[in-house]
């Protein structure tokens, strides 16, 4: 399995696996576009999507739920990510639809391929969808999935994923506009 | 928040005292101080005015620019897309288009983003060739100027713009004649930590000298501890920006006019050689010709140079203000050892100001460690919850799947780094060039940047690294690691390519800033730099440029800037 780079300079250079993390290829007008785009959207986010086929959405979500499964807390499916793909294919990461395109195409031959018979990535039990993920991590796609995934999950809400702030009490992250101290164990140590 | 006043709108045709070149950290300044001396002055800055309130607390649009480089657009810095650039490591290499600078493009430029670390120079920063003697590769040498020279315009740069700090806190510290206007921020638990790990080694570690209010002052909020600050804008105005400092103060004399989306291609001299207008393209990238008679140029240590050797003409080939042939070349950059550590229980360093203390015991360099190079070390967290999934795990830490998560759980309260900010020497050959071939989307040429560290900046950095490491051993981290140490391609501090120094031979610009050959030319930025300080830069420009601004002010009150006529 691939593992984390250690060097902020690595990834400065885009190689967390050799490959250019290009999503990060947006722009501002883009963005602003994209927010609206969620805020309108917002009414109508259950099953629809604009990029994605249901059946392609399936694929993209089974995939993102290996990346950050569901375990003894909510993951990348409870947190909306797919809402946050589609939404970005269709406004500031447009550039990236061709990965998602051949990427298809990827998943069902290494599918055949590795468990002959098999219909759809969606469809293969959860050691078989780690299996084919690692023998693909390395590729151009499996790195934008995982990319838009670890984003669509601890992005602001705004965007479309990390929905009821899933990823951000995850990890321990509070938004808000302003904090009082102490704010940790250890300055809240010296001020006892 | 200031009531703007009635700004003016110069005419074009019609020269005023001056143009100034960039509204950052030293052109902020500058033009506050000659408008408020009386002088009419034309801002030109090529990014956006992004008032406060539309700083908003989103990753996605404010991203790290840390870890995008190879990025598309930016909100508050230089947007690669338009404005490529390219690399090579040597004279040798073909450069190859990749993202080199990285600088603050709004209004503020790199001061609305930056974390605020407001480190004076030493004394000894301004007499280091005199010390320790020549070094070999290099065109290491003393400032025309000494602390003495400064001291009043640091002590100014922190009384107006606001900076908080406790006097006397370090033993290292060079003389002051005033205490800062505010305390410092409350310590976080990444300085509480660095305490205890530097005081545990026998060192001195002190409370940061942060451009961020920890007090209400000049009618500005406090700090809210909201935690967007480094790479992003304060939407209180707690941050002592040039935007929310002096930019308002500029305004209000009804002297400044600010012009955002101008960007400028060319200063303009005329046949005797002096400066008579500058042209630049306007948001509708329309080519436009402000008159003036005199220009002060605060682009940055990348886009000065550039903008000096594309403003060549019959009387100056080589560039404008380059017959030393020295415009662009000694560039020095942002050189840093990064060592992150966990610890058992939660930091939650994302809250609150980047930094709040700071050890300068290795400042200064010591011949017994066998190189040159000194630094200065902080405790901080660099990162917001994507930048830190993405790249702040500890390594071999799995990037997908059940541990990835788990790891993203336990570590993203528990993190803090430990950063070392340290010398760069300056070399001839490390450079801001035109390049031949890359054009901007104006159809300019891009800047091509070529670097390489010299041995003792690597010597020194792995010194520090080992430094950082015993810090976080001694802190109590119950897991520390280092990022590897090599010559970096990508520079976010510029420093050092229009040198100050009294022969005209070996320098672009005199001690007062004025350029040798130009004498209605004013080059004020971290370009002025001679040697590179321990690379928190942005407190000596500022203090450089309120210097050059009392200069520029009393000469021209007393006809001693001479202008086209």
């Amino acid at each position: 399995m691939t593992t984390s780079p250690g060097s902020r300079r690595q990834f400065l250079k885009g190689t967390t696996s050799g490959l250019t993390t290009a999503w990060f290829a947006l722009h501002w007008p883009a963005v602003l576009e994209a927010h609206e785009h969620a805020r309108v959207a917002a009414a109508d986010s259950q099953g629809n999507f604009e990029f994605f086929s249901s059946a392609q959405a399936g694929e993209i979500e089974a995939m993102a739920a290996q990346i950050i499964p569901t375990d003894n807390s909510p993951g990348a499916h409870e947190a909306g990510v797919i809402y946050f793909i589609d939404r970005a294919l269709m406004t500031f990461d447009r550039d990236r639809q061709p990965v998602y395109r051949d990427g298809f195409a990827l998943l069902k031959s290494h599918a055949t391929e590795m468990f002959p018979g098999s219909t759809a990535f969606s469809q293969l039990n959860a050691d078989q969808q780690t299996q084919l993920l690692t023998a693909i991590e390395r590729t151009e796609f499996f790195e934008t999935v995982r990319v838009h995934t670890i984003i669509g999950f601890l992005a602001n809400p705004v965007h479309g994923g990390n929905r009821n702030e899933i990823g951000w009490k995850l990890i321990g992250f509070e938004s808000r506009p302003s904090f009082k101290p102490p704010f940790g164990y250890y300055d809240a140590e010296e001020q006892s | 928040m200031t009531e703007p006043a009635k700004l003016p709108k110069f005419d074009q045709k019609a020269p005023v005292d001056f143009v100034v070149i960039g509204a950052g950290g030293a052109g902020g300044v500058v033009a506050k101080e000659l408008s408020a001396a009386g002088f009419q002055v034309v801002v030109l800055e090529q990014g956006p005015y992004i008032r406060p309130e539309e700083f908003v607390h989103d990753e996605l649009r404010f991203r790290n620019a840390y870890i995008s480089p190879q990025i598309g657009r930016e909100v508050l810095t230089n947007d690669h897309s338009l404005q490529p650039n390219t690399f090579r490591h040597n004279e040798n290499e073909k450069a190859v288009p990749q993202a080199a600078v990285v600088y603050g493009k709004c209004m503020g430029g790199g001061t609305v983003h930056f974390t605020g670390n407001y480190w004076r120079f030493h004394e000894i920063d301004f007499i280091e060739r005199s010390r320790w003697g020549p070094i070999s590769g290099t065109g290491f040498a003393d400032w025309p100027i000494t602390y003495a020279d400064l001291e009043p315009y640091y002590t100014k740069a922190e009384w107006e713009l606001g900076i908080s700090g406790l006097a006397g806190a370090s033993p290292f510290d060079p003389p002051r004649s005033k205490p800062y206007p505010v305390p410092p921020v409350r310590v976080k638990s990444s300085g509480v930590l660095l305490e205890r790990g530097a005081r545990k080694l026998g060192l001195h570690p002190f409370p940061a000298p942060l451009a961020v209010l920890s007090k209400p002052y000049n009618g500005r909020n406090a700090c809210q501890h909201c935690g967007f600050c480094e790479w992003f804008g304060c939407e209180w105005g707690a941050k002592s920006s040039s935007l929310a400092s002096v930019i308002p103060m500029a305004e209000a004399t009804g002297r400044c006019e600010i012009r955002p989306h101008s960007y400028v291609r060319r200063i303009s001299t005329d046949k005797r050689g002096r400066v008579d207008g500058v042209i630049y393209f306007d948001s509708l990238r329309r080519e436009q010709f402000q008159k003036t008679k005199a220009v002060v140029l605060c682009a940055n240590g990348a886009e000065t140079p550039r903008l000096l050797l594309m403003s060549e003409s019959n009387l100056f080939p080589h560039g404008l203000a380059n017959s030393s042939g020295v415009v662009g070349k000694y560039f020095m950059m942002d050189l840093a050892a990064v060592t992150q550590g966990t610890f058992e229980h939660p930091l939650n360093d994302y809250k609150s100001v980047e930094v709040t203390r700071i050890v300068h015991d290795f400042y200064d360099s010591d011949p017994k460690r066998g190189f040159f190079g000194g630094g200065g070390i902080d405790a901080r967290f660099d990162y917001y919850p994507i930048s830190f999934a993405l790249a702040a795990l500890p390594p071999g830490t799995p990037t997908w799947g059940k541990d990835f998560k788990r790891a993203i759980e336990r570590n993203f309260n528990r993190t803090m780094m430990v950063l070392c900010h340290t010398t760069a020497l300056p070399i001839e050959t490390n450079s801001i060039t035109l390049d031949p071939k890359v054009k901007d989307a104006w159809g300019e040429p891009a800047i091509r940047l070529t670097y390489q560290y010299h041995p003792d900046d690597a010597k020194n950095l792995n010194w520090f690294k080992d430094r950082a490491l015993e810090l976080l051993d001694a802190a109590g981290a119950t897991q520390k690691w280092a990022l590897p140490i090599d010559s970096p391609t990508i520079g976010v501090h510029l420093l050092g390519t229009c040198r100050m120094g009294n022969d005209p031979k070996t320098s672009v610009v005199d001690k007062f800033h004025r350029a040798h050959d130009v004498p209605n030319l004013f080059i004020v930025d971290g370009s002025s730099f001679v040697t590179s300080g321990r690379n928190q830069p942005t407190c000596t420009i500022q203090a450089l440029a309120y210097r050059a601004a009392d200069h520029i002010a009393r000469a021209a009150k007393a006809g001693e800037i001479p202008n086209a006529t």
